[in-house]
């Protein structure tokens, strides 16, 4: 199994005829079942031509309807992305991975205001994520897949090079992944530590997860409390940002430290009374998943 | 982005919320010819730095007369002004608001920020305006009063009128608050606005709703539809590294401590100053070069770094994924040539291309020490930096 994506996935690429559509649409096409998979680009502008072979319709339902996809991957623009948010929610597709980078908060909070009040059933990764892969069945998204081998870890994070890093130390370990998950670095987006580690906890082919957060907000604290009461597989767990000073954006739009909340400190020790085995050194995360392992 | 107080207060007055009349000022003669246009007997000089708590830190005072308000423009005007906000190095004062004094009744706190739970615009208020909220927060939790509003209705009348009446607004100005507080709402979803506060918010003897101070902070991300709100920006209250680096595209933050950090991405970018403090030493800065980093790019960052003169040593941790270790090598080693680089080097490089990356550093003949892992490069730049 794996959660939220596999070889049987269907994709559709909104923003599939701008320069980062066309190239990761590329590189994921070339990854594993890549060319099963990826089967859709939407431009309304276009619709009839191709993308290297990929048809090109003018809407994700028509997407939906003729080339059979269930999930969407999104590179348009931040001025026109949470549009486009809303046309795959509405299509009704089982799942949305935003990679977009620099959509106005204003935006996200419209739109997921719609996908609360019209009761949709699509999950939204994003934005400004990675993606979602699983090693050797499908990669949707911007991480190198190449570093990736399938397995039995879950890694769930805000970041990207920070999971990537994560990964590259389950590697050298010669421990493989079940699904990585990026759920990006704004303040107002799609799935948090908490949805994916029930996706984990469920799924069969996951033994543990490696969980890695960051200064802001308090997603990794209530992830943290869940754990408690209802994971049944181990945790480990890194907070990014002990550093950061309060009131400085670190980068992300949510790594910010306001009102004295959201400190690495305060997350670690929340992780750490909930039975989440916690590493406070980013070197680290792959070895203290080899212990528990045991 | 952040903006003045003044400024704010022009932003909010467009929307209708009530302020003090008052004139921005950058010299003393026009803070005294000021006084002039400004009704009453009884002014106020106020600092206009972008940071919080000026008033305890003696930049704003209250004027009794023309004189006293040239004396006090003269002194706060031109001083390195040091807040909880500022750092110990201060911020220098270019820019006056003088404002006519107000009857203060009772000071009263309104903020707006994202809440990131609800996904939802927040509204707090409470009755203990004018102190540190973030005190009041914390020691006193029941006396600040929140409001989640919903996106497609805005601040609903019946809302508005409870948080007033449990801040303690008297009934016959409870229309007024409602007014202020829709106007704050309308003003921080129009304008993008991550932050707007206005603390305090005084209810005056004769019973009038009066925003005395005001804060907004812009979602940069939003910038792009509000070029009349970029125009406010003011460049002297920003550090100059970190507007250098943002025309190339790099995301900087300069802080305390003696080893520059160049990394890709902002989490590990964050995890790198950290394993940097786990092992004794504290970083320059945060610099994340973003995913698209050309030979270009990492150069004008060795720059931008090492304008600092606190850094005494460089450590650059690169997890090349779609940007490639062979491309950051050739930029390093560039760079290292072209700043004359004289201060210890230390990289880590992982991932797409790794073994080309580290040919091309020992190849170069440079002084430049190699890791393997993330704690390996730590240990290596707090030894060299420590002369060990």
């Amino acid at each position: 199994m794996s959660i939220l994506i596999n070889k049987n996935t269907r994709v559709v690429t909104q923003g599939i005829t701008g320069k980062t559509g066309q190239f990761h649409t590329r590189m994921s096409r070339d990854y594993a079942n890549g060319k099963a998979c990826f089967v859709a680009g939407v431009n309304p502008k276009k619709a009839g031509e191709d993308f290297e072979g990929i048809p090109i319709y003018a809407s994700v339902k028509e997407a939906k309807q003729k080339a059979g996809v269930n999930t969407s991957v999104i590179y348009v623009p931040p001025p026109f992305a949470a549009a486009a948010i809303w046309e795959a929610v509405d299509a009704d597709l089982d799942l949305v991975i935003c990679i977009t980078e620099g959509i106005p908060v204003r935006d996200m909070i419209e739109v997921k205001d719609r996908m609360r009040k019209h009761n949709k059933k699509a999950i939204l990764v994003g934005p400004n994520c990675p993606g979602v892969i699983t090693p050797d069945e499908i990669k949707i998204g911007i991480m190198p897949g190449h570093i990736h081998k399938k397995g039995r870890i879950g890694v769930v994070s805000r970041s990207g090079t920070l999971t990537y890093e994560a990964v590259g130390q389950l590697m050298e370990l010669g421990i493989g992944q079940s699904t990585c998950v990026g759920t990006g670095g704004d303040p107002v987006n799609g799935v948090k530590h908490i949805d994916v580690l029930r996706m984990f906890n469920d799924d069969p082919e996951t033994d543990a997860v490696i969980m890695v957060g960051e200064i802001g907000g308090s997603d990794e604290e209530t992830a943290a409390l869940w754990v408690k009461d209802n994971m049944k597989k181990p945790v480990v767990g890194f907070i990014a940002g002990v550093t950061a000073p309060a009131g400085k954006r670190m980068g992300h739009a949510g790594a910010i430290i306001s009102g004295g909340k959201g400190t690495a400190q305060e997350k670690l020790e929340v992780m750490q009374a909930c039975g989440i085995k916690i590493t406070r050194n980013p070197a680290e995360m792959g070895k203290t998943l080899k212990a528990i392992l045991k | 982005m952040k903006i003045h107080e003044y400024q704010a207060k022009e932003v909010l007055r467009k929307y209708g919320v009530p302020t003090p009349q008052g004139v921005p000022c950058f010299s003393v003669d026009e803070a005294v010819k000021a006084t002039q246009s400004i009704p009453g007997k009884v002014w106020v000089v106020k600092a206009q730095i972008h940071a919080g708590g000026r008033g305890k830190g003696g930049g704003v005072k209250v004027a009794k007369s023309p004189d006293e308000v040239k004396t006090y423009a003269g002194q706060i005007l031109g001083m390195q002004l040091k807040t909880h906000q500022t750092g110990p190095e201060g911020q220098k004062v270019r820019r006056l608001l003088i404002e006519e004094g107000a009857d203060i009744k009772k000071e009263l706190y309104v903020g707006m920020v994202v809440d990131r739970v609800t996904q939802k615009v927040c509204l707090m208020a409470s009755s203990e305006g004018g102190m540190d909220i973030e005190e009041v927060a914390a020691k006193t939790p029941e006396k600040i009063h929140k409001v989640f509003v919903d996106p497609e209705t805005g601040l609903k009348d019946a809302e508005a009128d409870a948080v007033a009446a449990k801040i303690g607004i008297p009934a016959a100005s409870v229309p007024q608050a409602r007014a202020v507080l829709q106007a704050l709402y309308k003003a921080f979803w129009d304008t993008d606005a991550s932050l707007a506060e206005i603390n305090p918010l005084v209810l005056t003897g004769d019973g009038r709703v009066v925003a005395l101070d005001a804060k907004i902070n812009f979602d940069s991300n939003a910038l792009f539809r509000h070029p009349d709100l970029v125009a406010l920006r003011d460049l002297d209250e920003e550090d100059p590294a970190e507007i250098e680096a943002s025309k190339y595209d790099l995301s900087y933050i300069s802080l305390d401590g003696n080893i520059g950090c160049l990394v890709n991405g902002a989490g590990l970018a964050m995890a790198t100053m950290d394993t940097i403090k786990l092992y004794g030493a504290e970083p320059a800065n945060f610099l994340d070069v973003g995913g698209g980093a050309t030979a270009e790019k990492v150069t004008e960052a060795f720059k931008i770094m090492l304008k600092n003169p606190k850094v005494k040593g460089i450590l650059v941790n690169i997890f090349g994924g779609i940007m490639q270790c062979d491309t950051i090598a050739t930029g390093v080693v560039a760079a290292a040539r072209e700043v004359k680089l004289s201060v210890p080097l230390v990289v880590r490089m992982k991932g797409t291309n790794d073994e080309k990356g580290r040919k091309i550093l020992k190849d170069s003949g440079l002084p430049i020490i190699s890791a393997d892992n993330m704690a390996d490069a730590a240990q290596k730049i707090v030894a060299a930096v420590a002369g060990k």
